[in-house]
């Protein structure tokens, strides 16, 4: 087998003309700035934050007018890939880094948790308002292609009173390989031995072949499609469904409670998954009755040993921010904000960058 | 007038060496292009073609999941195969005909300069914006359509499914409106480019119009109009963002047209960014695949041209 590496070498080309161009435009402001060195950090990597870490850039440039920082949303696997081939000054997953993966880091990695978020099952049944139960065997079913029609007695006797079609589901889901598939297959792996014989886990599956399944490209993708296609269900990262007023199910937690996906309940999962020293949590079922099931931590991948010292520094201001003020836009974004208990925890890894800079957390 | 009969100047024939070697070089650059984006793509396809063999042509499973690899492209070629012949047979009599219509003098050429310019711009829309449009105008608008089909000819395969909405038919409409114009110009092109003597010899033998256009017109033109299609095939079969946001990408074989589908083009775009391991060379094969059926598809267009140029010769 060849090495992963080096298949996106274009990849690599994008970066570097991005650095030129950006070493260009850095040169441009930085005489009236002669006092401060300008910093420019690039980061590369997942989609589902990338939002908030440009809103971020934008707000910590506004603060600190030497520091750039460059967010680019390639994906996860981008991120990580070239994180380990030290193309960028920063990355981020929303798939914790594997054991041999950081192994090929010579430099060392730190993998600090920034934001969270949760993923919906969306719906489009017209007349059934958010809130729609679904028990633990009904939505493996409904992935599994086993439950193929709205009106099954299954879903009914979760909900009484509600008056569903007798149409087929239609399962939406990523084509593209994607983090949020691998949070969704991995949740479903813990809780259904079946699934995870069947189907597994990973940021691309292979789903099932009986039953409607179409797959769409991004969260955008998935979001039009549920909106377009009656009858149909398909999972989303929260903020798009709560940009989108799409209508979401509440799904049966591990203590048996119907939990709708609120920030709130949300916030409620981390409270209840204690974070180890590496910070590498994967919420695959957590416990707790407010607990929603569907939550993900997303990580920003830095290097241990940074031997530029003003970047040392700019990407400890930049962590700073987002572990302050970046978690209040967090929330205004429709991600879960980090518990403080978390923050203090990422807060004293990221400190060890240099001993040039001290993080401190306000409020 | 005497032709110049003095002998070229040294300096003439050397640019005209230097005119000789540049183009070469130029050629060459160009097939080593080929040559060198074949093979790169052959190289890193070549773990999958080990692993996977023929299995890969005639499999249909597309199971990236760690552990658990097995690659199968038959439903994606099929997908490009449908997808693109489905929109060749809706453009190619559209385009011909507005061609011809644009290249008579059936309205005052204003107005045709107007309706042509019309038909150019549909090739200035970009990709993205023909997948918006069929996926929140066509597809809805299908609907009906694909229902009563399901309903009344469900017994013939290709409708045998119940439609969800994204599939095959709607990405072949969408192609065939996206390489509409390409027909159209090219066609428009050929039959403009004939000489009017032609026309005139046609018409003074006393064949009607009529059978000027189908008898003498068109036969000519031929070359013309097989390149044009043969160019619009070439971009419906690479076409990935619009096919991607209306053919529904699942991997699995359904004859149906109004079941969800897959292309090779669209495949490679989805898949390619978050590809590990043995995903990417299987994705590599696929573009391989996707190389041949192309190369495939020109040397079946040539033979046609050939034979036509042969028999109205």
């Amino acid at each position: 087998m060849l090495p992963q590496l080096g298949c996106r070498w274009w990849l690599v080309v994008a970066v570097l003309f991005c650095w030129v161009a950006a070493g260009v435009a850095a040169g441009d402001g930085g005489g009236q700035r002669l006092h401060q060195k300008s910093v420019h950090v690039t980061g590369l990597g997942a989609s589902f934050p990338a939002p908030l870490y440009q809103n971020w850039a934008v707000a910590l440039n506004r603060l600190h007018p030497h520091i750039r920082v460059d967010y680019q949303s390639q994906g996860s696997g981008a991120g990580v890939e070239n994180f380990i081939r030290g193309n960028v000054d920063f990355a981020a997953s929303d798939v914790a880094m594997r054991d041999e993966d950081m192994a090929k880091v010579p430099r060392g990695v730190l993998m600090l948790p920034m934001t969270a978020g949760s993923i919906v099952l969306a719906y489009h049944l017209p007349g059934v308002p958010t809130g729609l139960k679904l028990s633990r065997a009904v939505y493996v079913g409904i992935f599994s292609g086993h439950i193929r029609r709205w009106n099954d007695p299954q879903i009914q006797v979760l909900n009484p009173g509600v008056a569903l079609p007798d149409w087929g589901i239609t399962v939406v889901h990523r084509a593209d390989g994607s983090g949020t598939t691998a949070v969704l297959t991995g949740h479903l792996s813990a809780i259904s031995p079946a699934w995870k014989q069947t189907f597994g886990e990973g940021t691309t599956i292979q789903w099932p072949t009986t039953g409607n399944f179409v797959g769409a490209r991004g969260n955008e993708g998935v979001t039009a499609y549920i909106q377009q296609i009656p009858g149909a269900i398909g999972y989303v990262e929260y903020g798009y469904a709560h940009h989108h007023r799409l209508t979401v199910a509440a799904l049966e937690n591990k203590a048996g409670v119907y939990v709708v996906p609120t920030p709130a309940s949300g916030a409620a999962t981390l409270a209840a998954v204690a974070l180890p020293e590496h910070l590498r949590a994967s919420i695959r079922d957590p416990e707790g009755p407010d607990a929603y099931p569907l939550v993900t931590y997303t990580w920003q991948l830095q290097y241990q040993k940074q031997p530029d010292v003003s970047k040392a520094v700019a990407l400890e201001m930049w962590l700073e921010y987002g572990l302050n003020e970046g978690q209040k836009m967090a929330a205004e974004l429709g991600y879960i904000p980090l518990p403080r208990g978390v923050r203090e925890q990422v807060a004293q890894v990221a400190d060890t960058l240099t001993d040039q800079y001290t993080i401190t957390l306000k409020d | 007038m005497v032709p110049d009969s003095r002998s070229r100047s040294s300096l003439e024939r050397w640019c005209d060496r230097w005119l000789v070697r540049t183009t070469l070089g130029l050629a060459v650059l160009t097939g080593l292009l080929l040559a060198l984006m074949v093979g790169v793509i052959t190289w890193r396809a070549l773990p999958a073609v080990q692993q996977f063999g023929l299995r890969f042509i005639t499999g249909s499973a597309w199971n990236p999941v760690p552990g658990r690899e097995d690659f199968g492209v038959l439903p994606m070629i099929y997908g490009t195969l449908v997808s693109s012949g489905m929109a060749l047979l809706i453009a190619v009599p559209l385009g011909l005909g507005t061609a011809i219509f644009l290249s008579e003098d059936f309205i005052p050429r204003p107005l045709r300069l107007v309706l042509a310019f019309g038909v150019e711009l549909l090739a200035a829309i970009p990709s993205v914006v023909y997948g918006l449009w069929g996926m929140w105008v066509l597809i809805p608008l299908l609907q009906p359509l694909a229902r009563w089909l399901h309903r009344h000819w469900g017994w013939i395969p290709l409708f045998g499914t119940e439609p969800v909405g994204p599939g095959l038919l709607p990405s072949a409409l969408v192609l065939a409106i996206m390489i509409l114009p390409l027909v159209t110009a090219i066609t428009k092109d050929a039959l403009a480019a004939l000489p009017p003597e032609l026309r005139q010899a046609s018409l003074a033998l006393g064949a009607t119009r009529w059978w000027t256009i189908v008898r003498v017109l068109i036969p000519a033109a031929m070359s013309g109009i097989v390149g044009g299609t043969i160019l619009a095939l070439g971009r419906a079969l690479g076409e990935t963002m619009a096919v991607t946001m209306v053919i529904g990408n699942a991997n699995q074989l359904q004859v149906s047209w109004l079941a969800p589908a897959n292309t090779l083009a669209s495949l490679l775009a989805s898949q390619f960014p978050e590809a590990q391991g043995i995903q990417v060379s299987a994705l590599m094969y696929a573009a391989l695949l996707l190389v041949l059926l192309t190369l495939v598809v020109n040397i079946l267009a040539d033979v046609i041209v050939n034979q036509l140029q042969a028999k109205y010769e």
